[in-house]
């Protein structure tokens, strides 16, 4: 973060908190209005047909279970790399997910196709171990091959106000990446309030996130369309916030209003990913007209938005069936897991 | 909010106004579609009038839609691993409890049939009376059909070898369009019966004792999603209903002979199993036929002496 005026945000503590609380508030009722009205935009046809696809790009296919084996892992890889074996139009996921000590089977078995390995790290899912043994944590999965580390906040210290201790980890994280891209887990089901995922969001691009993620699928709430609807314009903000700074730069939400949907993007774009309890197409396609709509066309893309998903795929896969044949399908025709 | 079916006529309704002497205004019925357990109107906010033999008025009915089909479907996919599984003696003692909700319903079926079928409410009475002892009859066949169907086979080798038949799955009725109570319960009894769940299109002219039906089943212990019952066009769902590739088998007794062909090659995609009998006395005896209609035949043979 070489901006001159970012750096004073984050010189301290109580700049920090001063720049955190002085983000506007989250009008709560007028986001879930403004969520509900965008989920009922009718997506039909060619426009479902590109958005399933696309939506199977996004997909971060994710298994995190204690039950995890390589072999579970292997056949993962291979339903990432090839969704749907018997029609190769299906594009391939975005990256696989899984813990640390299983990055190196993704890795051997994601050889050769397009699809990356993401890991979560830093004492996942709780966050709560010392910075020293996240780090470890984080250069172990990089070490096996990992390119995108999806890294827990400290929860307990955000809500406690130590933001600069959150902000210090999440920069000492990103340095232990290297070339890994770093997403951040806000797990905004246990944030309380949108206020609070508004500035977590803007903590976590502060210190370098590449990604704002809202969860780590173990807690509930998890996704939910109000909390991407505030995360979306926080990278949407960030965007425009690092335009051309300087001297003259605003920081924060008010410079929202020099970018928008279709315009060009100079500042730094940063990407959303949400997880848990996304399970249908219906959801996948409402979640992208709210990208379009919020952050931009520009966020249409694998790099900059995600879904942290396992069931999803399967339910694209089937949606896509039927928009190709025009006949249900059934769950026996794909994968269980 | 503007109700379809307030243009009928309410006192020209024949049997449905039993209290035509008092002033109060009759509270009319709003017939819906039977998905998951619950009544929803249809998905797609369609309904369409229903009329008596004689050409009256006697109500709208909800117009399902594919995607009302589609629902039905899923919720007749999670209710079968649960009702495949229930003991065959309890299925039998749920199937029982349905005759049982039947029974204590037959003035109304009575009046129902008779408007529908423009039958005297005499025959009309025989017709429900049949319809209640078919429950019974499929209800007592629950726990002693696997005795009839499967049994063990005599084999050349130190084997126990054994057949048991087991629910097909997902069984889509396209039920009969004439017989608009006795002839449903006929076709949908012995589906259930074996531990299928079914997604039923009723009479598509005569739907109003299925809708009828519907409220019976929901309070007779069959778990939701077991039976679905959507009224409709049948023409318009059929295709969907055949087509679809979560549906284990199909029964095509609703539909004219001219329209079998093409449902059947839908059908063939799944390689779904495909009921499609000619001509059907509705009052005789109905054997068991249409129970080994929907079972698939499992064979174990289990090495013995070793």
């Amino acid at each position: 973060m070489e901006h001159a005026a970012l750096h004073d945000i984050t010189r301290d503590d109580s700049s920090l908190r001063r720049f955190l609380h002085g983000l506007p508030g989250v009008d709560q009722v007028g986001a879930e209005g403004r969520a509900a009205g965008l989920a009922t935009r009718s997506i039909k046809t060619t426009a479902k047909a590109w958005a399933i696809d696309m939506a199977i790009r996004m997909v971060d296919l994710t298994t995190l279970e204690g039950a995890d084996t390589p072999g579970k892992v292997r056949s993962l890889c291979a339903k990432a790399a090839r969704p749907d074996p018997s029609d190769a139009t299906v594009p391939a996921v975005a990256a696989v997910c899984v813990y640390p000590d299983l990055v190196e089977t993704a890795v051997h078995a994601l050889r050769g196709t397009p699809v990356g390995v993401a890991s979560v790290a830093t004492a996942f899912p709780s966050g709560r171990a010392s910075l020293e043994t996240k780090l470890h944590d984080v250069r172990d999965a990089v070490g096996a091959g990992a390119t995108e580390i999806d890294m827990v906040i400290d929860r307990g210290a955000f809500l406690a106000g130590r933001y600069l201790q959150v902000f210090d980890e999440i920069v000492a994280t990103k340095a232990a990446c290297g070339d890994a891209h770093l997403k951040v887990i806000l797990e905004t089901g246990e944030l309380a309030t949108l206020d609070n995922v508004r500035r977590a969001s803007w903590l976590a691009l502060l210190a370098g996130g590449d990604f704002i993620k809202t969860s780590t699928g173990k807690v509930t709430p998890a996704a939910t369309p109000p909390v991407a609807l505030v995360m979306l314009e926080a990278v949407r903000d960030f965007a425009a916030a690092t335009i051309g700074y300087g001297a003259t730069a605003t920081i924060g939400p008010g410079a929202a209003a020099t970018i928008g949907p279709g315009r060009d993007l100079a500042g730094e774009i940063r990407g959303v990913k949400l997880a848990g309890g996304i399970r249908t197409s219906k959801e996948a396609v409402r979640y992208l007209v709210m990208v379009n709509e919020v952050a931009g066309d520009a966020w249409l893309d694998p790099r900059r938005f995600r879904f942290g998903a396992s069931s999803l795929l399967n339910d694209l896969l089937l949606q896509r069936h039927k928009l190709a044949t025009g006949n249900y399908d059934g769950p026996d025709y794909v994968t269980v897991d | 909010m503007p109700d379809s079916t307030s243009d009928s006529t309410s006192d020209s309704m024949p049997h449905s106004t039993s209290d035509s002497t008092s002033d109060r205004l009759r509270v009319r019925k709003t017939y819906k579609l039977y998905i998951a357990g619950a009544f929803p109107r249809s998905e797609s906010g369609r309904s369409y009038p229903v009329r008596s033999a004689t050409g009256e008025l006697l109500a709208h009915a909800a117009q399902a839609s594919r995607k009302d089909l589609r629902d039905a479907v899923l919720a007749a996919r999670k209710a079968f691993a649960s009702w495949s599984s229930t003991t065959a003696y309890n299925r039998g003692q749920v199937l029982y409890r349905v005759a049982e909700m039947l029974d204590g319903r037959r003035d109304q079926f009575v009046g129902e049939v008779s408007d529908a079928e423009g039958v005297s409410t005499k025959a009309a009475a025989t017709q429900v009376d049949h319809a209640i002892d078919r429950w019974v009859y499929y209800a007592g066949w629950a726990d002693k059909y696997a005795q009839v169907a499967g049994g063990t086979n005599p084999v050349a080798g130190p084997y126990f070898n054994f057949s048991l038949p087991e629910p097909t799955g997902v069984v889509g009725v396209l039920a009969p369009q004439d017989s608009s109570l006795l002839g449903l319960v006929s076709v949908l009894a012995p589906v259930v019966t074996t531990g299928n769940t079914a997604v039923v299109v009723t009479s598509e002219d005569r739907p109003l004792p299925a809708a009828s039906l519907a409220e019976v089943l929901a309070t007779s212990d069959l778990p939701g999603g077991v039976v679905n019952l959507l009224t409709g066009v049948t023409a318009e769902l059929s295709p969907w209903l055949a087509g679809h590739r979560d549906v284990n088998a199909i029964d095509l007794t609703g539909v004219p002979n001219a329209d079998r062909k093409a449902l059947q090659i839908a059908a063939a995609d799944n390689v779904k199993r495909v009921y499609a009998p000619g001509p059907v006395d509705w009052s005789a005896d109905p054997g068991t036929s249409r129970l080994s209609a929907f079972v698939e035949t499992k064979t174990v043979w289990h090495p013995i002496g070793v």
